[in-house]
């Protein structure tokens, strides 16, 4: 049985539908990749496994290590080690980065009947863990994205996906608006997740990011359907030839 | 006007007359305050400084006086915070020396308490004691019926270039639905030039009452009043309360109140800027649920030049709650580069929660910088599901929004105690409360 199992899903954001009957597994261990053109409908399935309101899910079904994924809060599915890094990481102000993190730690080992951690424990972690992140100590002083620079922000993302440890990991574009140096952390903090307990769904738009965490598998989303999976090396063809042959291809079958 | 609030404030005069011949004090300031009261009785929502906030839920209830504290009352006492700092309880509106801490300089009932060295420290006497009278309650029907009936209160005087620490003044209040008790406590605090305090006043209550209290303050040159208010009154029970300050020359007012309680509460805030360059600050929070209407009502009453005045009131309001703030700016002619601001904010949690703000501001000094504005709103979508994504539950999440909003207001209170037990107060405002 895969981590993830997507069946058929049909969703609609304001009766405008946008994903189209997507079936989708992600097996426990697997990096899996989704590029597609802009407005295809990658945020929208992300923002559904992540369970936003707002977008009304017409048909399908959605397992989480078996469970209806779909059935559940945001938090429980949270806490059942889903994470969603956002394509737009959301400003608090007001909420400090270190008592957000904290709150969202303690609530994930809550429901998962781990003990919390105190404040002390946890600063040690976050220390260790931006440290690992080449990011300074000064972040968990802020409010949470108010004022960061949109790289710190994508950073931000990948530090909180470090600290809560989850099983599936989706990741919406962390790449955008990064430098360079700023592309290989973030790769190092995925691939320092994954084993044989982590699964990843990277969407991206470049190739550049998967030379740095190589997928299992890429799938091609084009208007909220997948039009076409393979190995990493559809990734590399696609940088050359762009969705224009691929919707081509698609329309002749 | 209803036969029915007349009812009630026959109620209120008739008591007058019962007791005019044993209240302390100056008989002629009572019998003004009584033929104040009685010639224009409580206020009606055709008056334009209580358009938003109506009595009639007083109305038909007479209200009765005790003489000594309930059992239930003095429950209460369990429930206040805990510090080391001295303390004056009021329960049912009376000065109990027995429960209170004085500071060491003080007496209570007349008698002198405490040893060496009165003329240093903060002075507390009982108004039983030692009563007087600013006002009596021209044009302010809460202080003329505050006037007319008060029979205790804190006199605290801190002497010139003192700082007279921590004082906390704790109300206690309780009573029973058919016929609540009212009490009409009245407080004069005098901080001497260059005298510094920090005053924590906080109500605590059950069941039904009417707390009145009218607090007349002066703070003279250089002084500075840290006051912060918690208003947990009974769900039940009414507030009506006013401060009248008045600061001399480069004074300072701080003031910080959360209102919580009550089913109705008016807190009135009259400030009188007397001396050049003095700084009157007033931050206030109101989160009401259910029915609750609260209403700080402000009159900042500019009369000397380069003085600062900033307001700023945030309001939570869930259920069918109505917040309401009404800010007058007066500049007098004199009162050349004055600053004044004052600001309103709600955040609506539910559909039947509702604000009102009435800003007025009269100028008549032409080289002033005067400001106000009103922003409503409710909490962010997108920012509630970033938190719960995080896996923080619907609840607490919401709590936390909420505690953003207020902030930057309870991060300001220059003083770690009671920063701590307004904070507490925030955060337990949510629990029993339907998210
Ligand atoms: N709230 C909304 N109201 C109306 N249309 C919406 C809303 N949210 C998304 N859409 C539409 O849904 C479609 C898919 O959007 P989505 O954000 O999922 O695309 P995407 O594949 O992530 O694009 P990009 O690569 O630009 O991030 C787009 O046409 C978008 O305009
Ligand atoms: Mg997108």
């Amino acid at each position: 049985m895969a981590l993830l199992e997507i069946a058929g899903l049909e969703a609609e954001v304001e009766g405008k539908p946008i994903l189209r009957g997507i079936d989708l597994a992600v097996p426990l261990g697997e990096v899996h990749a989704i590029m597609g053109p802009n407005g295809s409908g990658k945020s929208t399935l992300a923002y559904v496994l992540a369970g936003r309101e707002g977008l009304r899910v017409t048909a399908g079904t959605v397992r989480f290590e078996g469970q209806d994924l779909l059935a559940m809060e945001p938090e429980a599915r949270a806490a059942a080690g889903l994470f969603l890094a956002f394509q737009y990481p959301v400003e608090l102000p007001g909420v400090g980065n270190a008592n957000f993190l904290r709150t969202a730690l303690n609530a994930v080992r809550r429901a998962r009947s781990e003990p919390e951690v105190d404040a002390l424990r946890f600063l040690k972690e976050a220390r260790s863990a931006l440290k690992r992140l080449s990011m300074a100590d000064e972040m968990l002083r802020r409010n949470v994205n108010v004022g960061f620079s949109g790289g710190e922000k994508k950073r931000n993302e990948v530090f909180q996906m470090a600290l809560l440890k989850p099983r599936l990991a989706i990741l919406d574009e962390t790449d955008s608006g990064l430098d360079i140096d700023a592309l290989k952390i973030v790769a190092a903090g995925v691939n320092a997740l994954r084993g044989p307990g982590f699964s990843a769904l990277v969407i991206t738009h470049y190739q550049r990011l998967l030379d740095h965490i190589v997928p299992d598998r890429v799938h091609v989303l084009t208007e909220g359907r997948i039009v076409r999976s393979g190995g990493p090396e559809l990734a590399v063809s696609l940088e050359e030839s762009g969705y224009a042959g691929l919707a081509a291809e698609a329309a002749a079958a | 006007m209803s036969a029915a609030l007349k009812e009630t404030e026959q109620g209120f005069s008739a008591r007058y007359r019962g007791l005019a011949a044993r209240l302390p004090g100056a008989a002629e300031a009572r019998r003004r305050a009584a033929a104040l009261f009685g010639a224009r009785g409580l206020p009606d929502t055709r008056e334009e400084a209580w358009r938003f906030t109506s009595l009639r839920a007083l109305a038909g209830t007479v209200f009765s006086r005790v003489e000594e504290p309930s059992e239930a009352t003095l429950r209460l006492l369990a429930r206040a915070p805990e510090s080391d700092a001295p303390l004056i309880v009021f329960a049912d509106g009376r000065m109990r020396a027995d429960l209170s801490r004085l500071p060491r300089e003080s007496e209570a009932e007349g008698g002198p308490r405490g040893g060496p060295g009165g003329e240093r420290g903060v002075r507390v006497t009982s108004f039983a004691a030692e009563p007087s009278f600013e006002r009596v309650g021209e044009g302010e029907p809460l202080v003329a019926l505050n006037t007319m009936l008060a029979e205790d209160g804190a006199n605290i005087t801190v002497p010139a270039d003192v700082d007279g620490g921590t004082l906390v003044l704790l109300h206690l209040g309780s009573g029973e639905a058919g016929q609540p008790p009212a009490f009409h406590p009245r407080h004069r605090v005098r901080l001497a030039a260059g005298a510094r305090l920090a005053l924590f006043e906080i109500a605590l209550g059950e069941g039904a009452y009417l707390h009145n209290p009218l607090m007349e303050a002066r703070l003279a040159e250089g002084a500075w009043l840290l006051h912060l208010r918690l208003l947990e009154e009974s769900p039940d029970a009414f507030h009506l309360g006013s401060l009248h300050v008045a600061l001399g020359a480069r004074s300072r007012y701080e003031g910080f109140a959360l209102v919580r309680g009550a089913r109705l509460a008016r807190s009135e805030v009259h400030a009188a800027i007397e001396g050049e360059g003095a700084q009157f600050f007033l931050n206030a929070a109101q989160m009401l649920g259910g029915e609750q209407l609260a209403d700080i009502t402000t009159v900042v009453r500019h009369e000397a030049p380069g003085a600062s005045s900033r307001q700023t009131i945030r309001n939570v309001l869930t259920g069918r709650a109505h917040g309401v703030f009404q800010g007058r700016i007066e500049v007098a002619r004199v009162a050349q580069k004055t600053d004044g601001y004052q600001m309103n904010q709600a955040l609506l949690l539910s559909e039947g929660a509702q604000v009102s703000s009435k800003p007025e501001l009269e100028i008549f000094a032409d080289d002033v910088k005067c400001s106000h504005g009103a922003t409503v709103g409710a909490l962010d979508a997108d920012q509630l599901f970033y938190l719960r994504s995080r896996g923080v539950p619907e609840k607490e999440a919401r709590a936390m929004l909420v505690r953003a909003f207020l902030g930057g207001m309870l991060d300001a209170v220059p003083h770690e105690w009671g920063r701590s037990v307004l904070e507490g107060a925030v955060d337990s405002w949510w629990k029993g409360r339907p998210a």
